[in-house]
């Protein structure tokens, strides 16, 4: 489990965070919303150590990832995997490369196995055959795909997913949602993913904060959602008077069932 | 602005201080470091030999314009050719043009992995991105541009004996006689002294300038001209220091 209290960060003037706390469990989709500027990506960043919180907290189970030294930092980080929004591929590597790159940099395994855990990371995400491609080579649905086997070839116990859906078609992005959701329940990791996407909170949101001004607005899961009262979560979620219609008729249809 | 220049060479220094930090897995680091000295080395052989050729030449014809009438023997020009690249222009030469092909070359690599998120991606990762992406660098360098600048005040000879022989400024024997006097060794481990502090600076300065880019293309062009000219200065710096310490 990761767990944050009181996470504050500003820049200069601006404070993106005003005290975040909250848990994030582990075999379940938990999901960062909110609008741009809300300070999701900030939070995202604070809880992988890109960047570093004013006051506040964050556990990694029971440890204090902000008073871990370097070392401990990269210890600790191996456990851990992303997926960045742009995949973060190395483009001068081919597919198998990338994926192969923290077993070349972290393990002592044989060129046979690594080689077949990467065909067993490609095989998970409906890879197979791309080998020897370059990231330019594939589209960007196969790049996050790649990027997905590569952030769970070192079997982390978190994965971190940055707008997993962002730039895909409804389609891909619905394959996309299902896969991190998979890999969740199978290897039972705390998945933390950062999206605007409505789909994603309506498919695989198992529990969902919502970020407003730099505070967590609204906390449940996919089921709530609907007949959640919360006006930021409403008015965030079903923003357009098509999505508003189709609430409507959804609750009427839970009220009034038949 | 002194406030900014603190800051930055502050930075500077805790960037060298991660650098040399224990290897993840020393055969990587390895794998880089013979990756940067093909792509330094051989990547950069044709124009320091073009550039060390026209130096020669360039020092041989203007010393014989100079010394024209002069009461100095004209085999001079050889001994005057072969100490001065030997102590100035093949090592300075060299290195002010390999900031500028490999200084910008580096900056613009380390600072396109920052700005599509590479480096982010080692990071949490665990990779020590300041140790694997520069430390490699630093120490290809440190090995590789030495060799160039021998292979450069050894061509600018050649370059010095073909502008003067072929069109009758001197005869073979005299040029020969000129780069045969007066050697002194030290000269040659003043040469290398200053290729080795120069290639440090040119490429821990370019990588400092990748590293730490912020923003879109214009902030990445501004990091490649930023380690081309910084590099320069700094090279000149530490070569009047040199000269001012060791000669």
């Amino acid at each position: 489990m990761i767990r944050t209290e009181g996470l504050f960060k500003s820049f200069q003037d601006n404070h993106v965070l005003k005290g975040i706390t909250t848990e994030f469990y582990p075999g379940k989709t938990n999901l960062i919303i909110g609008r741009s500027g809300s300070g999701k990506t900030v939070l995202l960043k604070l809880l992988v150590g890109l960047l570093r919180p004013e006051t506040g907290a964050i556990y990694y189970d029971d440890v204090n990832f902000c008073q871990l030294d370097k070392k401990s930092v990269r210890n600790l980080r191996m456990k851990v995997g992303m997926l960045f929004q742009a995949s973060a591929l190395f483009d001068s590597m081919t597919i198998e490369e990338n994926i192969r790159f923290p077993l070349d940099m972290f393990t002592n395994m044989t060129k046979k196995e690594k080689l077949d855990r990467v065909n067993y990371c490609l095989e998970r995400v409906n890879l197979e055959g791309v080998n020897q491609k370059f990231s330019s080579e594939i589209s960007g649905g196969m790049q996050k795909r790649v990027g997905i086997a590569r952030a769970i070839v070192l079997n982390p116990r978190y994965l971190f997913c940055d707008e997993p859906n962002s730039g895909l078609d409804p389609k891909t992005a619905l394959v996309i949602d299902e896969l991190i959701r998979s890999i969740t329940i199978d290897n039972h990791i705390v998945t933390v993913i950062n999206t605007h996407d409505m789909n994603s909170v309506m498919e695989i949101g198992d529990n969902v904060i919502l970020l407003h001004a730099g505070k967590i607005a609204w906390r449940g899961e996919r089921g709530h959602v609907i007949e959640s009262d919360n006006e930021i979560l409403q008015d965030f979620i079903f923003a357009s008077p098509f999505l508003q219609r189709l609430r409507k008729a959804a609750l009427e249809k839970v009220k009034f069932p038949g | 602005m002194i406030s900014k220049l603190l800051f930055h060479f502050g930075r500077y220094v805790m960037m060298l201080g991660n650098t040399v930090s224990r290897p993840e897995k020393p055969i990587m680091y390895y794998r880089e470091t013979m990756r940067q000295m093909n792509d330094i080395g051989i990547g950069s052989l044709i124009i320091v030999i073009i550039i060390s050729l026209f130096i020669g030449a360039v020092t041989a014809v203007q010393f014989a314009y100079q010394l024209d009438g002069t009461l100095v023997p004209v085999y001079y020009i050889g001994y005057i050719v072969r100490d001065s690249t030997i102590i100035e222009l093949a090592p300075t030469i060299t290195c002010l043009v390999l900031a500028g092909k490999v200084g910008s070359n580096m900056a613009a690599e380390i600072g396109g992995m920052r700005q599509k998120e590479h480096i982010d991606a080692m990071e949490i990762m665990g990779v020590n991105t300041t140790a694997f992406l520069i430390l490699p660098k630093i120490v290809a360098a440190m090995m590789v541009i030495p060799l160039l600048v021998a292979i450069a005040a050894f061509i600018s000879v050649i370059g010095g004996y073909l502008a003067a022989v072929p069109t009758s400024l001197m005869s073979e024997e005299e040029y020969v006689q000129g780069v045969r006097s007066f050697f002194d060794s030290y000269n040659v481990f003043l040469m290398f002294v200053k290729a080795i502090v120069f290639s440090f600076l040119l490429t821990s300065i370019s990588c400092y300038q990748g590293y730490h880019v912020k923003g879109g293309s214009i902030e990445l062009g501004r990091a490649s001209t930023n380690a081309v000219v910084i590099s320069d200065i700094m090279i000149l710096l530490a070569d009047y220091t040199i000269a001012v310490l060791l000669t």
